[in-house]
């Protein structure tokens, strides 16, 4: 019994969750669209609103080409790979008190393992393609998330000091209800890290080198076609979604809002959500791309000693005050 | 023989015994303006070896303007640079009216320079699009598509259309500018610098942009110079070189305008120097609107569009349709002077040269375009040595090649 109760909830945050990657496309366009003044998807439904399905029903009808030189089973493995990965770290993620599928207390861990571990479907497809191009994005992806892989985990670090735990939820607790109790302001320094860690880990602008449309043609999906294409940017999409999640949940306070919205625990940790996603949107739609080495150079010259020294602070203060 | 190009930059060769890494670019990559390859030797992902290969796009301009007549020759030139289309009929036309020896009436040389200038923003503003599209910066590219978009609108009531004009005629222009036509120019020249400010603000205080750009692609004057590398990206280099000034055609001297010069040769002070010259473009427009003269906008005798190829006509009733080609025919002269000429123009993407010559006869013996493309693509294995992808693509779209006139 307990264990179909669990299915039926995977379920329906796996529709949910779908649902959010398919309109947080739309949404993109639509929000970058009107940045750029235009008007984004249109034509399917009322204001384009039913594009993202006619998307999805496009790419699930494509076909599924695979090149012939390419190494087969790890080519049909690799956006599986990105995607499961991105899927599963959603089971540690606290939606509301107790809205948790898997409430383990190595939670933060967990996250940082899977997002690593969807890397190495970006790594595969781009090394299975065997194409120049998405060997370069695969290679590029490979040296990016390394780098910023440590520059995030020392950002979370300091969360892990103040709040003593790596349960998601009880790092949530640890922060109170009050306003001021949210860990942005202790750990402003990691929330900066943090911040930039997060658009590089998920390949976005400017971060977004694996897939420079201009410089690789697609990067690592250049090979791909159909739903394998889809699934990469699913898992992107989903990234994005976790990628919020713990920042909301280490630094903005989780679920804690001013007061609480009746029925719909959850109201303010997903409309904090959003607000990181528009942030990621805003933030495409108005910078120009990093090159290779300046990133690397952002990475371990600036983000890594920032996020030890982070650390270094907040053991002081940790010392002196508690 | 000349002498060997001597570049201040160093060749570096792949580390140990490691092999280098070959990669062809283009001709279908988003990022190679056109129907550009490029081949590539990499060390990772930097380049030790590029080698443009051109020619994707050629459709032999140079001979097929052998079997036309100089009138007919015209339309081709619409496809050289067909962003900025009108600066290379203009270039056309002052070749063969030298040729010919024909003066253009005051007003048409002040609608040709407006238009010339009208073609220079509108070709600037695609570089600064679709250059910062490369590095990345989605939005200025569809601010640049609106701007550009009003400019379209204009040639299109000026003309009928929108990128293949061949507005301007041998002797002057096709037709005169209208009152609405001069109104909404006024209007978008005296707002389009704001809009530059707009673009400048998304991009030029932006750190990314300032590190893609600053000390990226550098071309010492000298080096420049050496390469045949003319337009803004000569000067972005720090010489002051325009053929505006220098040998000014239609009505440059007599319109009042700056030519901004660059001092580090990077992308970056190329960016500066073409976004400096939209403003003196918006600047050279006003003025000749401001000094607009009344009168004819053909010379007298400028040929029409139907011109005899050779002999005499064979009906009197034709000969009031052949202009200049028919007095020269009544005055037993050939129908063209024979000889050479070389006529240059202020192209925006540099010095558009036309060389003809002329057996006497309707048509031209051998037409030669000096395009700007095509030397700039030129000296992309010099800037390019030590780089990376990424600042080749920056590199090809600081260079602006357009690959139809790169190939004509």
């Amino acid at each position: 019994m307990h264990v179909l109760v669990l299915l039926i909830q995977i379920l329906v945050l796996f529709a949910v969750v779908m649902l959010h990657v398919a309109y947080a496309t739309y949404f993109e366009r639509k929000i970058i669209g009107h940045m750029q003044v235009r008007m984004g998807p249109m034509r399917v439904g009322w204001h384009g609103l039913l594009q993202p399905i006619a998307d999805g029903i496009k790419s699930f009808f494509k076909e599924d080409v695979v090149p012939e030189q390419a190494d087969r089973p790890i080519f049909l493995a690799a956006p599986v790979i990105c995607l499961v990965a991105m899927l599963t770290s959603l089971a540690v993620l606290p939606f509301a008190p107790g809205w948790v599928l898997a409430d383990i207390n190595i939670g933060l861990i967990f996250i940082l393992a899977m997002s690593s571990l969807s890397s190495y479907g970006v790594i595969l497809a781009g090394w299975a393609s065997n194409s120049k191009y998405t060997f370069l994005g695969g290679l590029r992806s490979m040296a990016q998330v390394i780098s910023y892989e440590i520059a995030m985990g020392l950002s979370l670090v300091g969360v892990m000091m103040l709040s003593g735990t790596l349960n998601l939820s009880e790092i949530v607790q640890a922060q109170g209800t009050s306003f001021t109790g949210m860990y942005v302001f202790p750990q402003i320094i990691a929330f900066f890290v943090f911040c930039v860690a997060m658009l590089a880990e998920t390949n976005r602008v400017p971060f977004d080198l694996p897939e420079a449309e201009t410089e690789l043609v697609s990067g690592y999906a250049t090979e791909y076609s159909g739903m394998r294409y889809a699934m990469f940017f699913m898992a992107e999409y989903i990234g994005m979604m976790v990628m919020s999640a713990i920042g909301t949940i280490c630094f903005l306070g989780g679920w804690n809002g001013p007061f609480t919205v009746p029925g719909v625990p959850f109201f303010w940790f997903v409309l904090k959500i959003y607000v990181f996603l528009f942030v990621f949107i805003w933030i495409r739609a108005t910078l120009p791309r990093y090159r290779y080495d300046q990133l690397m150079e952002l990475g371990w010259k600036l983000l890594i000693p920032l996020a030890l020294a982070n650390i270094a602070l907040t053991g002081i203060v940790k010392a002196v005050i508690g | 023989m000349t002498k060997p190009m001597h570049t201040t930059l160093e060749v570096p060769v792949a580390a140990g015994d490691e092999e280098s890494y070959s990669l062809r670019m283009g001709p279908q990559h988003p990022a190679t303006h056109g129907v550009l390859r490029v081949d590539l030797e990499l060390d990772g992902e930097t380049i030790l070896d590029c080698t443009p290969r051109v020619g994707y796009l050629h459709r032999g301009f140079d001979k097929l303007a052998e079997h036309r007549t100089y009138a007919q020759g015209l339309i081709l030139t619409d496809r050289l640079d067909y962003v900025g289309a009108m600066a290379n009929n203009v270039g056309y036309c002052v070749a063969v009216e030298k040729l010919l020896g024909i003066d253009v009436p005051l007003r048409a040389k002040y609608i040709r320079t407006m238009v010339s200038e009208m073609s220079r923003i509108c070709g600037h503003l695609l570089w600064l699009a679709t250059h910062a599209l490369d590095i990345g910066a989605m939005t200025v590219f569809l601010y640049c598509f609106r701007e550009r978009e009003v400019l379209l609108e204009l040639f299109e009531e000026l003309c009928g259309a929108r990128l293949t004009f061949s507005y301007p005629r041998i002797g002057g222009v096709r037709q005169d500018v209208t009152h609405s036509f001069i109104r909404r120019l006024t209007e978008f020249a005296n707002t389009f610098p704001g809009w530059i400010e707009d673009y400048e603000t998304l991009i030029d205080t932006n750190r990314i942009w300032l590190k893609r750009t600053r000390g990226v692609g550098v071309i010492s004057g000298e080096d420049a110079l050496d390469l045949g590398i003319t337009g803004p990206s000569l000067r972005g280099s720090g010489i002051k070189y325009d053929v505006r000034k220098a040998r000014p055609y239609d009505a440059y001297s007599l319109v009042d305008f700056e030519v901004p010069v660059g001092r580090d040769g990077d992308i970056y002070a190329r960016y500066r120097c073409r976004m400096e010259e939209m403003r003196q473009s918006a600047r050279i427009i006003l003025q000749c609107i401001d000094q607009l003269p009344p009168g004819p906008i053909v010379g007298d005798d400028a040929p029409d569009l139907v011109m005899p190829l050779h002999g005499h006509p064979k009906k009197e009733a034709d000969a009031s349709r052949w202009g200049t080609g028919l007095i020269r025919l009544l005055q037993d002269r050939s129908l063209f002077p024979r000889g050479e000429v070389y006529v240059s123009v202020e192209a925006p993407k540099g010095e558009l040269g036309f060389y003809f010559i002329s057996d006497g006869s309707g048509r031209p013996y051998r037409m030669h375009i000096r395009s700007p493309s095509f030397i700039h693509i030129g000296a992309l294995p010099f800037m390019t040595r030590g780089a990376m992808i990424a600042d080749l693509i920056a590199i090809i779209g600081t260079l602006d090649v357009v690959l139809g006139e790169c190939d004509r």
